[in-house]
């Protein structure tokens, strides 16, 4: 017990802390390195995003600073309630949400602008924290099971309302954490399968994806013909799962893409799988040539050209000819990962995605020695928001993934992200410091 | 930590991990191992800018500018940021223009160069639109001025001999001389322009600037270390005389013909005019092309260079060389007289001479004097005649080859484009025109200038600096210096002495004295001058055109040759002008004042009423229209018959080839019908 007797600072994880500060001082230099141009009098100017940047980042370290002298059990008392003023925030928002960039997800009070969406994800992390340590939850039964679910989907169903389905997405990394806490192998199994057959109702023809999962269906029921003739449930399976894929493919998909997603979704993920938008998901009056050149795609474009021109070594701090002249739009916010790339090259980028995995890694490091099940639990919530808007945020810059507006974690320009980050990672090193202690 | 390691940790690690190794799989492909995305970045973000260097002056003898660049300021518009506030009707008022045509020029800026980009808005803005825009500026955001360097001829004189600078025509970029230059690029068309290009246009730098996503070129790439840097276009100093210049453009208003002056100490051109002349600021800019089809189409063709393009018999000008050319055979002495008594008979036709008195021919200085026709026809005679040739045609061979030693027959060099060789005859001349058989009665006429002979006025300002220098002369050229370097490589050839005869110098004396006693008492004394020996020889010459399909008979050309002072001579000057008359009456008083203006600077107010005489004259001859438009008809007839004949070779082939066609198939179908 000799951690214990140190003072509250001294308890606090130094290599996540190191990590923390070492991101978000790449970050702030990153976004100075997007704005600053040669014919600048001054590198303060208060004008420019990185001395607001900055700014937030100083708020969002008083903010730790508090966070780390609260009571470590407040947290877990305030966890439902706060989940509560979340959702009421996210639903007010759906009313009197601010347009910004075409998205409906911000709240203004006067000057100063906030995404709930994100600050809710701290608020999720906290109360699906609390209902699965709860001693009352058994996570195997589907009743438990569902509403942990709903506890991750409900901000999503909201934000998706706000047009800001990019943000929603981030809400299913919720089921990463459920998956470590009991969520059956198969849930993961079938969200992949998902995808993939997602992906290929996109790419592959109709009739033939028809005939490719008849053929694999009718093959494996040949393999297991003889679990069929005995266990009557095992051919409802095989029925059952071969409607599904069916049924997904033929009818879901198209029904999704005609008439759930936007055009200019349709058109990042056909971009991203390097094809053109069939005519059959074209919304009306869409011209054909129109398709071309779109938006999303000059931007990974761009993108790409700045990444892939950095070569091995970058072409140095303040050089990068794509990042000073503004040919990667949103490049201080979304497309961040490009002036690293740019101006750093495969060295530098490979270093932060370095530093981000070893962050990750750390978290659930974290997450595995804690006594009370609340901070584990919590922790791997963490580790998986984080894992999420890295990896769609980073293969979207590379051309790995459509275009979906999310930010790079500290890096990014803007003060909802960075404060909620900065947040959730306090809240965690709090916790982590007080390891010993049982939380309800 | 009492639950042993939960496995599904290691599988939430492993997805981390494995999520990090794909993207440096994708990182590692995008940035180390492709290549075209580099390529790409340096096409989207480096702009390669070529700088053009500020081309050359041209200044006169006294370092008065004669060409050099002016300031002119465009006003640029970026559409995009005018501001919706403008106040519209001050800037129109600041510009003198109205609103409709505001918003008019305003579109066609966008159209043109898109919103973001900076158009011209206005080229060239007026003086007053430049101060009255100055001061309201900052009013106008998106508005800008860009300054602009123009060529500007400030005495708006020489025109022919400045010459102009136009853009590179595609098919110039083909040949090997232009391939420094690009689309775009401007290089002398003409003159001076042309032949000291190199000099004058300096060394384009290339700038490397980094431009943004809007094309807008913002900072130098890399620091400007791989750019290279323009050097300016050096000067040109001239022996040309501004102010004589000046004056006889003047003296030459409204007639045809040409001047030249040399300094026959260096073969430096003092004044050099084609009449008529242009205003050389009328080609340039926008309004270069309508300009330049105006002077093409005018009759009195502005834009042939009289002095070094035109060819005119010399006339009696002719004649100092023939008497140097006789005493050097050893034709004749200086005391040598011809009995003329009004005419030439001994060759059957007669010959007129102008003079008729009794002893006007007795001797060479007399003869030179009076400008006996007799006198030098019987000379030339007697060179083509010489025994030391032995027959005419050597005799003439070596006459030829006197010629040439003058400068006739072949260009002199000068440092202007488009000379012309004019035409000295030689046997070979006279065997194509008479079949061989010709004698020294045959073509006579050349010994006083007349006939087959065809000089520029050029080449006969060169003659006289040939007599003036007694027996050398250097190639007539423009440039004194270039960067006031007088040693640059450019103007070696100019400085190399031409020793063409080696007649002696007192043969040169006798004709000096000969061409004095012209303007003492003979035909020239309309060019005399106090305090200054003049030495000169009239020309009066004969000329034919063709008119309605007929030679026709015009009004003489008039000719005056002459330098000065006798002793140490100056000057050397040759005036033409076209079917004026005597050559006494109006190129006389042309080389004369000319002469006067440079030996003195100045015109003496005695001879005001002269000068005047001169101004007002107006000598351009009425057929001159009607020719040209024969010349222009006959042109075009010429052009029509060309084309016919090329289309009628080309249909006659065609025929030609469907009759052979059609045998083929006769021959294929017959061979079928008989199977």
């Amino acid at each position: 017990m000799s951690t214990q007797s140190k003072s509250i600072f001294g308890r606090l994880d130094t290599v996540t802390l190191v990590l923390y500060l070492a991101l978000v001082f790449i970050g702030v230099m990153t976004v100075f390195s997007v704005e600053h141009r040669s014919t600048d009098p001054s590198i303060f100017m208060m004008s420019k995003n990185h001395m607001k940047q900055f700014m937030f980042l100083g708020v969002s370290l008083f903010v730790g600073l508090i966070i780390i002298f609260t009571d470590s059990k407040f947290f877990s008392s305030f966890a439902y309630l706060s989940y509560t003023i979340g959702i009421f925030l996210l639903i007010i928002t759906i009313f009197a949400g601010v347009d910004i960039k075409g998205s409906h997800s911000w709240l203004g009070v006067g000057v100063a602008r906030f995404q709930p969406g994100e600050v809710c994800k701290i608020f999720t992390s906290l109360a699906l924290s609390k209902f699965l340590s709860s001693p009352d939850t058994n996570f195997q039964t589907l009743r438990h099971r569902l509403i942990g679910a709903a506890f991750a989907l409900a901000p999503a169903v909201l934000i998706i309302l706000q047009k800001e389905t990019g943000l929603a997405l981030v809400y299913f990394c919720f089921f990463l954490v459920m998956y470590r806490e009991g969520l059956p192998n198969i849930i993961l199994i079938i969200g992949f399968s998902l995808v993939a057959l997602t992906l290929a109702s996109l790419l592959v023809d109709r009739l033939v994806l028809f005939i490719i999962i008849t053929t694999l269906a009718a093959g494996g029921g040949y393999l297991i013909r003889r679990e069929l003739k005995r266990n009557v449930s095992a051919r409802i399976l095989l029925v059952g799962a071969w409607l599904v894929c069916i049924l997904f493919s033929q009818v879901m998909v198209p029904v999704l893409f005609k008439y759930v997603l936007q055009k200019h979704q349709i058109e990042r993920i056909y971009s991203t799988l390097g094809q053109d938008v069939p005519e059959s998901y074209m919304k009306a009056g869409q011209k054909k040539d129109e398709k071309k050149g779109n938006v999303s795609d000059y931007n990974v474009k761009q993108s790409k050209i700045a990444i892939g021109s950095g070569g091995f070594w970058g072409k140095g701090f303040l050089n990068g000819t794509s990042t000073k002249n503004e040919f990667v739009p949103e490049q201080h916010t979304d497309f961040i990962f490009c002036a690293i790339g740019e101006q750093f090259g495969f060295f530098g980028s490979g270093i932060l995605i370095t530093l981000y995995v070893s962050l990750m890694l750390r978290l659930i490091y974290l997450a595995e020695r804690q006594r009370s099940a609340f901070s584990r639990i919590y922790g791997y919530c963490v580790a998986s928001i984080l894992f999420f808007h890295f990896a769609i945020n980073i293969s979207m810059t590379i051309g790995l993934a459509p275009v979906i507006g999310i930010t790079l974690p500290f890096l990014s320009y803007g003060g909802s992200s960075l404060l909620s980050f900065s947040i959730l990672m306090f809240i965690m090193l709090r916790l982590d410091s007080d390891r010993q202690v049982m939380i309800r | 930590m009492s639950i042993a390691a939960n496995p599904r940790q290691f599988v939430i690690r492993t997805i981390f991990i494995s999520m990090a190794v794909i993207m440096l799989i994708r990182l590692f492909f995008l940035q180390v191992v492709e290549d075209k995305y580099k390529v790409m970045a340096n096409d989207i973000a480096i702009f390669r800018k070529v700088v053009y260097p500020p081309r050359g002056a041209i200044l006169d003898r006294r370092g008065k500018p004669m060409l050099y660049n002016e300031r002119v300021y465009d006003l640029m518009v970026t559409p995009g940021s005018v501001s919706k506030t403008l106040d519209t009707q001050s800037l129109c008022e600041v510009l003198g223009i109205t609103t409709q045509d505001f918003t008019k020029m305003l579109n066609k800026t966008r159209i043109k160069s898109g919103p973001m980009r900076k158009g011209v808005f206005i080229e060239e803005m007026s003086a007053q639109q430049t101060a009255r825009f100055q001061e309201n500026m900052y009013n106008f955001p998106g508005f800008e001025m860009a300054e602009r360097f123009r060529r500007t001829y400030p005495r708006a004189s020489a025109a022919l001999m400045l010459g102009y600078i136009g853009e590179v025509s595609p098919d110039m970029l083909k040949k090997e001389q232009y391939a420094s230059y690009q689309q775009g690029d401007y290089t002398g068309m003409n003159g001076l322009e042309r032949s000291y290009e190199d000099v004058l246009r300096g060394q384009r730098g290339v700038h490397f600037l980094e431009r943004d996503n809007f094309n807008r070129p913002r900072e130098p790439y890399k620091g400007g270390t791989l750019d290279t840097q323009e050097i300016a276009g050096k000067n040109l100093e001239l022996y040309l005389d501004a102010d004589l210049q000046e004056l006889g453009e003047k003296l030459m208003r409204n007639k045809l013909g040409a001047v030249v002056a040399i300094d026959p100490r260096t073969g430096g051109i003092l004044a050099m005019v084609s009449a008529p002349n242009y205003d050389p600021n009328l080609l340039r800019g926008t309004e270069r092309t309508k300009n330049y089809s105006k002077l093409y189409r005018d009759a009195t063709k502005p834009l042939l260079n009289r002095a070094t393009q035109a060819y005119y018999q010399p006339g009696s000008t002719m004649k100092p060389m023939t008497a140097l050319i006789g005493l050097d055979v050893g034709a004749i002495t200086p005391s040598f007289g011809y009995p003329c008594a009004g005419g030439y008979y001994a060759c059957g036709k007669r010959i007129g001479c102008t003079h008729s008195g009794g002893g006007h021919a007795a001797n060479l200085r007399l003869a030179m004097a009076h400008s006996c026709n007799s006198y030098f026809v019987h000379v030339f005679r007697l060179i083509a005649d010489n025994k030391k040739f032995g027959g005419v045609k050597n005799g003439v061979q070596a006459w030829h080859k006197y010629c040439n030693d003058f400068g006739f027959g072949h260009p002199t060099g000068v440092d202007i484009p488009f000379e012309m060789s004019g035409k000295a005859p030689d046997s070979n001349t006279y065997n194509k025109m008479y079949n061989g058989s010709w004698n020294s009665c045959t073509m006579l006429f050349v010994g006083m200038g007349q006939g087959e002979i065809a000089l520029t006025p050029i080449q006969l300002a060169n003659s006289m600096c040939i007599i003036a220098n007694k027996g050398y002369y250097y190639t007539p050229h423009f440039v004194k210096s270039i960067g006031n370097n007088p040693n640059d490589p450019l103007l070696k050839k100019y400085h190399e002495k031409h020793v063409v005869t080696h007649i002696p110098d007192t043969f040169f004396d006798v004709v000096a004295k000969g061409m004095q006693d012209v303007v003492e008492h003979g035909t020239g004394t309309v060019a005399k001058m106090e305090g200054i020996e003049i030495c000169a020889k009239t020309g009066t010459v004969e000329n034919k055109a063709v008119v309605n399909g007929q030679a026709m008979k015009m009004k003489d050309h008039s000719v005056f040759v002459a330098f000065a002072p006798r002793v140490n001579p100056k000057i050397a000057i040759a005036v033409v002008v076209e079917n004026a008359g005597f050559g006494a009456s109006w190129a006389g008083p042309v080389a004369s004042l000319m002469i006067e203006k440079y030996l003195l600077d100045s015109v003496s107010s005695k001879r005001k009423g002269l000068e005047d005489r001169m101004y007002n004259a107006n000598l351009v001859n009425k057929y001159t229209y009607a020719i040209d438009s024969a010349q222009r008809l006959r042109d075009a007839a010429r052009m029509q018959r060309r084309e016919d004949a090329k289309r009628l070779t080309d249909s006659i082939a065609f025929a030609k080839d469907s009759i052979k066609a059609m045998r083929f198939f006769n021959k294929y179908y017959n061979i079928k019908k008989t199977k």
